[in-house]
């Protein structure tokens, strides 16, 4: 049925069965997308890892599609983010339909000037496929598929795993165990874990067909279109000239019914009339639910993506939310195994990706509660802001089809320097994602290429003598008008001045980077000691 | 809309934080039956009619919500 060829990866016989196994700082389970991404974020810091999976294949089905910015630049320390930008559908724009008339037109990325666009659509058997051949290249990481978790054991100073293998079970010990094993995660099960949330009931029936006419590269949603006019229906373009279609089918539909091909072609053929031709792909029918883990650390085990916390579909806040999971937690995770921070540092992990665990599901639930009224109030309620769209630009903004994806904003967090400073006009504050701009060095290029991996300080210093002393562990980017900078310096040149206008970068003006690309502090005249401070807070040493 | 439209209405946004204030709105509105929306409804609509004040704005907005009534309900 899809035109994806699935590859099976091969299975290896683990060490563990011949008696040859050792403890490993980090045991990984699952290989969705935070799995391998976790995995990749570590070695980069030279940190080795287990990566267990218990079948040998990508993805079954197209399932998170949408590829935010923030995930993109997190795939680009890996290599693999232009690769993805290459074999998928760059988008930015929506459109907005009231049964066949567009309300509503939106632009995600209304700046240029950054290196990856708002949203790349890209199956996600695509993006498991270029994370799992960077993951096979590396030495750092041991990745086995066919290796299925079925005991969990932990203790004050690890874990200790069975995993059952083809060849038969071995034990696995670990120092952290990192459960990336999705929504049914088998660690939360086997440790008898809560998961607690909301259930939502209606009906969603998702057809990723093969295409062949000319396509929209845009997202479009319709309430009450007359190819199906008791619901909405969401389109969104893949690669491959694949496009999901996604049609609300309430709360009684009866799913086997639904999902049979000849029904599924009716509604598709309603939709785009009698000359279309396509091939079908995937075919699901879905209901979903909102859900978070109290703790996602616990103990030695530590919770990411789905396995933590589970969102509706609507605004892409899944798999986004998964990748800035374990780009949050791979430098904390570096730090404490090699001893440069205490594990409290972890801490600010659950934390921080609770609250933005807790952001998602409130936008992802008012995008639900809009797109499927729970009670006739609510239904009234939405009925007239679709008919004031028409007319009102206001309550166009209201429309909510879904609030796509940003990097989910973290105020007050206890590793992040309050501001001192008060003038600021805007740019990045303490707790939010750095913005990129395009930057001038050597050949040219963007912000985003040179931050990271550890610290980074941006200086708006005028000249080299202005510059702030770095305190260990920090590395220093200089926007300067000329191209030298002094040692532990890399000078920038603001190509079109959208670093200084992005960061309201005045003389002397600084800001602290930390490794998942938030803004830990910024000032607009630190000393050396402010550094230091902010740095030792920022690694938990606060 | 161009018969009740004096241009007093204001027709683009004016909320600082839309999404929270639509479901402040709907949250208010959930353990309520229908008369008790109704009357929650009516009085909502005269605190916030005398908190604008001015009348020709009300009635705009009085013929606007009228014309909408056949813009946006579902079809079946």
């Amino acid at each position: 049925m899809s035109s994806y060829e699935y590859r099976h990866y091969p299975y290896q016989r683990p060490p563990e069965l011949d008696g040859k196994g050792k403890r490993r700082p980090v045991v990984i389970v699952g290989a969705g997308l935070a799995g391998p991404t976790l995995a990749l974020a570590l070695a980069v810091r030279g940190v080795a890892s287990v990566l267990l999976d218990e079948d040998d294949t990508v993805s079954n089905g197209s399932r998170s599609i949408c590829q935010a910015q923030h995930s993109l630049e997190t795939w680009d320390r890996f290599g693999i983010a232009q690769r993805m930008v290459d074999k998928g559908i760059t988008w930015e724009q929506g459109e907005v339909y009231l049964h066949d008339t567009p309300i509503y037109h939106f632009n995600l990325a209304p700046e240029p000037g950054h290196k990856f666009p708002a949203f790349v659509n890209l199956q996600q058997y695509y993006v498991e496929e270029y994370l799992f051949d960077r993951c096979l290249a590396e030495k750092l990481i041991d990745l086995r598929f066919r290796n299925k978790v079925v005991g969990v054991r932990p203790d004050s100073k690890g874990v200790v795993l069975d995993v059952e293998t083809p060849d038969g079970r071995y034990t696995l010990e670990a120092d952290w165990l990192v459960a990336c094993d999705g929504v049914r995660s088998t660690v939360r099960h086997l440790l008898g874990l809560p998961f607690p949330g909301e259930v939502f009931h209606d009906q969603f029936l998702i057809a990723d067909i093969r295409f062949t006419s000319d396509l929209p590269k845009e997202r479009r949603f319709w309430f009450y279109p007359s190819f199906h006019p008791t619901n909405s229906v969401l389109l969104h373009r893949q690669a491959d000239n694949v496009l999901r279609v996604d049609f609300q089918l309430g709360r009684d539909a009866d799913p086997e019914e639904e999902k049979k091909p000849e029904n599924v072609d009716r509604r598709l053929r309603q939709m785009f009339g009698p000359e279309a031709t396509w091939e079908h792909e995937w075919c699901s029918v879905y209901t979903f639910t909102c859900r978070m883990m109290e703790r996602f650390v616990q103990g030695r085990v530590i919770f990411a993506g789905d396995a933590a916390h589970v969102v509706s579909p609507f605004g892409a806040r899944g798999g986004n939310a998964a990748v800035a999971d374990v780009d949050n937690l791979a430098w904390k995770l570096a730090r404490v195994l090699d001893g440069t921070s205490p594990a409290s540092l972890l801490e600010s992990y659950c934390s921080e990706r609770r609250a933005a665990a807790q952001e998602n599901i409130l936008n992802s639930t008012r995008s639900t509660d809009f797109i499927t009224p729970k009670f006739p109030a609510s239904r009234a309620f939405r009925d007239a802001t679709l008919a004031l769209a028409r007319e009102f630009p206001f309550a166009r903004s209201l429309v909510n089809s879904g609030r796509l994806s940003v990097p989910t904003i973290q105020p007050g967090s206890s590793i992040d320097t309050p501001e001192g400073d008060t003038d600021w006009l805007r740019g990045p504050a303490p707790g939010t994602a750095m913005v990129d701009a395009p930057v001038v060095n050597g050949r040219g290029g963007f912000l985003v290429d040179h931050v990271g991996p550890g610290f980074t300080l941006i200086s708006f210093a005028a000249r080299a003598v202005d510059l702030p002393e770095l305190p260990a562990g920090m590395t220093g980017v200089m926007v300067a008008r000329e191209g030298s900078a002094p040692s532990g310096w890399t000078a920038l040149q603001d190509r079109d001045g959208l670093l200084r206008q992005r960061y309201d970068g005045r003389a002397g003006t600084a800001y602290l980077i930390r490794p998942d690309r938030y803004v830990a502090a910024r000032w607009r005249r630190p000393d050396a000691r402010e550094l230091a401070a902010a740095l030792r807070r920022a690694t938990g040493h606060g | 809309m161009a018969e009740a439209a004096t241009g007093a209405l204001r027709r683009t946004l004016n909320l600082r934080r839309p999404d929270e204030v639509y479901n402040a709105i709907i949250d208010a509105h959930r353990d309520l039956d229908d008369d008790q929306c109704r009357a929650f409804d009516a009085g909502l609509i005269l605190l916030l009619a005398n908190h604008v004040g001015d009348a020709d704005v009300i009635a705009e907005a009085l013929a606007a919500a009228r014309l909408s009534l056949n813009g946006g309900s579902r079809a079946d």
